[in-house]
């Protein structure tokens, strides 16, 4: 059973959950995270992910370690989809267990802004009248000028 | 001889998956200038992975090491 996975087919819910699952847990919880219609006034039609996965996953390994460092008694369990994706399709699924339900979630949003920071995952978007890779979703690290942010369908 | 390979818009403004390039012993900023030539792509703010950890401009290749240019991630 791996706990970090990179997959190119839908995410079952239930077997990240099932990977943290604990005797010494008392609370888990699962971040899901789906693929949105609306931002900043654009409509989405689908998206593509493209992951860099041997270096994606050890990514995943340095956010658990992090995460045991702050909480040692937590568990976590990741799966992040590639290829294309419709609206409200599960994109990651973060599973997380802890004795105390406090920690589960404050671990649960740690390791999601980890991912955002430091595991090489791309999102294209498909919109109605183009497509752009995204970069600068958490706007620190925008595409710099002159770089395509949007280039017109084939 | 380094591996070196691409992502994201990257992959496809220069059209390839992987180069293979002469590279050893140049620094990460010496192969990005390298590339931002040869391509006409910008790089400054592109992280680099070498062998699978992030690595900085100063770091040294050296044959076989499997770098990549790592564009500003948008996983989760």
């Amino acid at each position: 059973m791996q706990k970090f996975e990179i997959s190119n087919v839908p995410i079952q819910v239930d077997e990240v959950t099932e990977k943290v699952t604990s005797r010494n847990a008392g609370a888990i919880t699962v971040f899901i995270g789906t693929v949105r219609e609306m931002t900043k006034g654009k409509k989405t039609l689908s998206l593509e992910y493209e992951a860099y996965p041997p270096m994606a996953i050890k990514m995943f390994e340095q956010i658990e370690a992090e995460m045991l460092e702050k909480w040692p008694e937590t568990k976590l369990a990741i799966t992040h989809r590639v290829g294309k994706l419709d609206i409200s399709d599960i994109a990651v699924v973060i599973a997380v267990s802890s004795p105390h339900r406090k920690v589960a979630y404050e671990a649960n949003e740690f390791a999601i802004d980890r991912i955002k920071q430091i595991v090489p995952i791309w999102k294209k978007e498909h919109w109605e009248d183009g497509t752009a890779w995204i970069g600068d979703q958490l706007e620190n690290v925008p595409y710099p000028d002159g770089s395509p942010k949007e280039v017109p369908h084939d | 001889m380094i591996k070196l390979l691409l992502f994201s818009y990257l992959r496809e403004t220069i059209g390839q998956e992987e180069l293979a390039i002469e590279a050893s012993n140049w620094t990460i900023a010496e192969l990005k200038q390298h590339i931002e030539k040869t391509y006409d792509v910008a790089l400054q703010q592109t992280m680099t992975a070498v062998n699978e950890q992030f690595a900085t401009d100063a770091t040294v290749l050296k044959d076989d090491d499997v770098v990549a240019f790592i564009p500003p991630i948008s996983g989760g």
